[in-house]
């Protein structure tokens, strides 16, 4: 139990011990840095695979249909080939991009999806970096890849692709904002900006979306969290029945490989993230911390891809409209909502902050009832 | 920067070309529009990707000859191309069908509308954006009706099963209880599928009031089938005509208010409960043995080539799924046609595109387009 819990620690420790042997001080350090990172560019890639893996297996099912199967046992090695035939794919570059903009967008993309992973703690004592302003450094870094994905888009020159990066970046920028919003709920809270302390505030099945403010603040997260990385549905800018492939319509092989790469790992690292923020991270009971945390992520990775096989797509104006109509002045009022929280004495907190969080949710379902579609009657002639 | 021009000449409107290799122009058509940001400001549909010169290929050989390349015209409704044909050429030269082929006949073209029309619901929330769910549990029902037109005609998607004066082969033995069976499960099917889209909030706000045909323009411009009953105009051939033997079943023609993608869509929901309904009576009243196929119609059947209809002309039209469809034939006495005309209702809905599309988002487009309901076979014959 013990030794399972802090596995990874431990290799880790003994690593740097051995070497510590008869290697200077300074190299140790950077001996740690390199592990952490050789871990993370590791579990990055390979989650990205199991992920394709899995996406197809889940709607394969909710589709009736048995997904991959043919490549190894339950066609889990159907990641595998996928990588093999897309490191032989021609590279097909357009004549008219701009072939700087056109290379450097794929390299990029994958460079925040991976930073990210530096400050998800993994389990008890797992985080790469302790940094103190872990949480904002996650939402800024993140933020990175809008860029990328409109070099990609512009540098294709191909309408398509411009159409989905106008809308990439229009939605990225709407979507930043409620989401932040959701989170300075738990950062007030906590009082703190570090990932570790916020899981810390979390121990012992106190999470936070157990609260009034939680549960509803997890949900605006998820929903934001949805529509950042790009996915049903809010997967406008790469919205296949409109614009083709959107953003990535002109790349081929690895370089569409890099994208599809950086999706996935935002996708992880946003369940992560939701796991971490709202329903304590690696905290709970029997199992090991990193398996909790994995257990956590997972589950919120179905729930992406069940939308994914359930949701139609929004259109761009009601996806805009959701975000600055809806969930902004929701996750504002959560705010709000949690201030009361944690300025009331204990018991009478819950009460007073779930009627809040009760007459907002009414505030906000009425006021969007205005231009919400009607259920309609027909006539029937003879 | 190369001199291929993103902008068009005016700077702040962008053309794009959507079509004709694109995932959801429903086959190789084409439309190009003018875009102010996402909005559409100018639509012109492209045609003829798929012309294959049907009508002038049915005037160069016999009438009987014709009737499998009208599978080809909308190749997922076969069984109601072959219906107008048959109706056409009988009325050319006055052969009379069979009651238990009339029966037979309307069995065919109600199925086919079940499986044109749950297709349709399926591809066209593919074209909002559900990854494929829909169109899969389509797929689906679909394969229970193509397995009995497998065993009817032999084949699953170009039948080839009307003869004039009658049809090809009677039903197979257990025919009757693999209809009933399908018939039995599809209005479950159906409420399962309205569970999981009608009430979507998703799918009510990209399809309301969105792609709207006003009343008039869905008459002036000729626009028949569910789309023009969406718009709310009561026409509806099967009653209109009473052609074949509709006038013995007792359906309603369901009519939208607004005239929108969304009542495109439950017209056609409602269409397919009218549909059920048919069949159920149809199952009930059909005779158990009969004739298939008249005797003038036989004696045409037997040698095709020789077969010479009066010199006249005659216009055969039915409710085919996607609206009237009709073929207007021309004899001048010989064995081949002398004019051969398909009405094709989806080349004439997608005439009113541009009016609809105007003033929408690009997404829209593709929406409003897949509830017009084409084919291309059909449009470019």
């Amino acid at each position: 139990m013990e030794t399972s819990e802090s596995i990874f620690v431990v290799i880790k420790k003994a690593i740097l011990g051995f070497f510590h042997g008869f290697l200077p001080d300074w190299t140790v350090v950077i001996i740690s840095i390199l592990i952490s990172v050789t871990a993370i560019v590791i579990f990055g890639p390979v989650t990205m695979m199991f992920l394709t893996w899995l996406e197809r297996k889940v709607v394969g099912r909710i589709q009736n249909r048995y997904g991959p199967n043919r490549a190894g046992i339950f066609g889990l090695l159907q990641p595998i080939a996928d990588g093999v035939k897309m490191l032989t794919k021609e590279d097909i570059v357009p004549r008219a991009a701009d072939k700087v903009t056109h290379f450097l967008a794929p390299v990029i993309v994958v460079i925040p999806a991976l930073l990210v992973f530096s400050v998800l703690p993994f389990g008890r004592g797992m985080a790469a970096v302790n940094l103190n302003v872990g949480l904002l450094f996650f939402l800024a870094v993140s933020t990175m890849s809008t860029i990328a994905i409109f070099m990609g888009s512009w540098g294709s020159r191909n309408k398509f692709s411009l159409l989905g990066g106008m809308r990439a970046v229009a939605q990225m920028v709407s979507y930043e904002i409620p989401m932040v919003m959701s989170v300075v709920p738990v950062i007030l809270v906590t009082g703190s900006l570090s990932m570790v302390s916020i899981v810390e505030a979390q121990l012992g099945g106190k999470w936070f979306v157990l609260t009034p403010w939680g549960f509803f603040g997890a949900i605006v997260f998820f929903l934001c969290g949805v529509a950042e990385v790009n996915r049903t549905p809010f997967d406008l800018p790469e919205g296949e029945s409109e614009i083709i492939a959107g953003f990535h319509t002109e790349y081929s092989g690895m370089k569409f490989a890099l994208f599809y790469m950086a999706e996935f790992m935002s996708a992880f690292a946003i369940a992560g993230l939701t796991a971490t923020l709202f329903f304590g991270g690696w905290d709970g009971p029997l199992l090991p911390s990193w398996l909790w945390f994995l257990v956590k992520s997972y589950a919120m990775i179905f729930i992406m891809i069940w939308f994914r096989g359930t949701l139609p797509r929004f259109r761009i104006d009601q996806l805009m409209g959701f975000a600055w109509k809806l969930l902004l002045p929701f996750a504002l009022l959560n705010i709000f909502v949690a201030a009361l929280w944690q300025m009331l004495p204990a018991p009478k907190n819950l009460i007073v902050s779930g009627i809040a969080e009760a007459v907002i949710l009414v505030i906000v379902f009425f006021a969007s009832r205005k231009d919400s579609p009607k259920k309609r009657t027909y006539v029937f002639a003879d | 920067m190369s001199d291929t021009a993103v902008h068009s000449q005016e700077p702040q409107l962008l053309e794009v070309s959507i079509g004709p290799q694109h995932p959801s122009t429903h086959g190789v058509f084409r439309m190009n529009v003018v875009l102010d940001g996402e909005t559409i400001v100018k639509l012109k549909p492209v045609m003829g990707y798929l012309h294959r010169n049907h009508e002038q290929l049915a005037e160069n050989m016999s009438y009987l000859a014709s009737m499998p390349y009208t599978d080809r015209l909308d190749y997922i409704c076969s069984m109601t191309n072959n219906f107008a044909y048959a109706m056409a050429v009988e009325k050319l030269a006055g052969i009379d069908v069979p009651e238990r082929a009339q029966y037979i006949r309307v069995l065919m073209a109600e199925l086919t509308r079940l499986i044109n029309h749950t297709l349709l619901v399926g591809f066209l929330l593919n074209d909002l954006g559900a990854f494929f769910t829909p169109t899969l549990y389509a797929f689906r029902e679909r394969e229970k009706i193509l397995d009995f037109f497998e065993a009817t005609a032999g084949s699953r998607m170009m039948c080839n099963y009307f003869r004039f004066g009658g049809v090809k082969a009677d039903l197979p033995a257990g025919g009757m209880e693999q209809v009933k069976e399908i018939v039995k499960n599809y209005s479950r099917f159906l409420d399962e599928f309205e569970r999981l889209l009608t009430s979507n909030e998703i799918l009510r706000s990209r399809c309301q009031n969105v792609g709207i045909l006003s009343k008039e323009l869905a008459v002036n411009a000729s626009i028949t089938g569910p789309i023009l009953r969406a718009s709310g105009v009561n026409y509806d051939i099967r009653k209109v005509d009473k052609y074949s033997i509709y006038d013995r079943f007792e359906f309603k023609v369901p009519l939208g208010k607004v005239g929108d993608v969304y009542d495109r869509y439950y017209v056609r929901i409602l269409e397919m409960r009218e549909s059920i309904k048919i069949l159920q009576q149809l199952l009930k009243q059909m005779p158990e043995k009969g004739e298939i196929l008249s005797a003038k119609g036989a004696a045409a059947a037997k040698s095709p080539r020789m077969w010479k209809p009066p010199a006249g002309d005659a216009y055969g039209r039915i409710e085919s799924p996607k609206g009237e469809l009709g073929f207007y034939l021309v004899s001048d006495g010989s064995p081949k046609p002398y004019r051969y005309h398909v009405r094709p209702p989806s080349f004439i809905n997608i005439t009113i595109l541009e009016d609809m599309c105007l003033g929408q988002k690009v997404a829209d487009a593709i929406v409003i387009l897949g509830s017009v309901d084409i084919v291309l076979g059909e449009v470019d014959r």
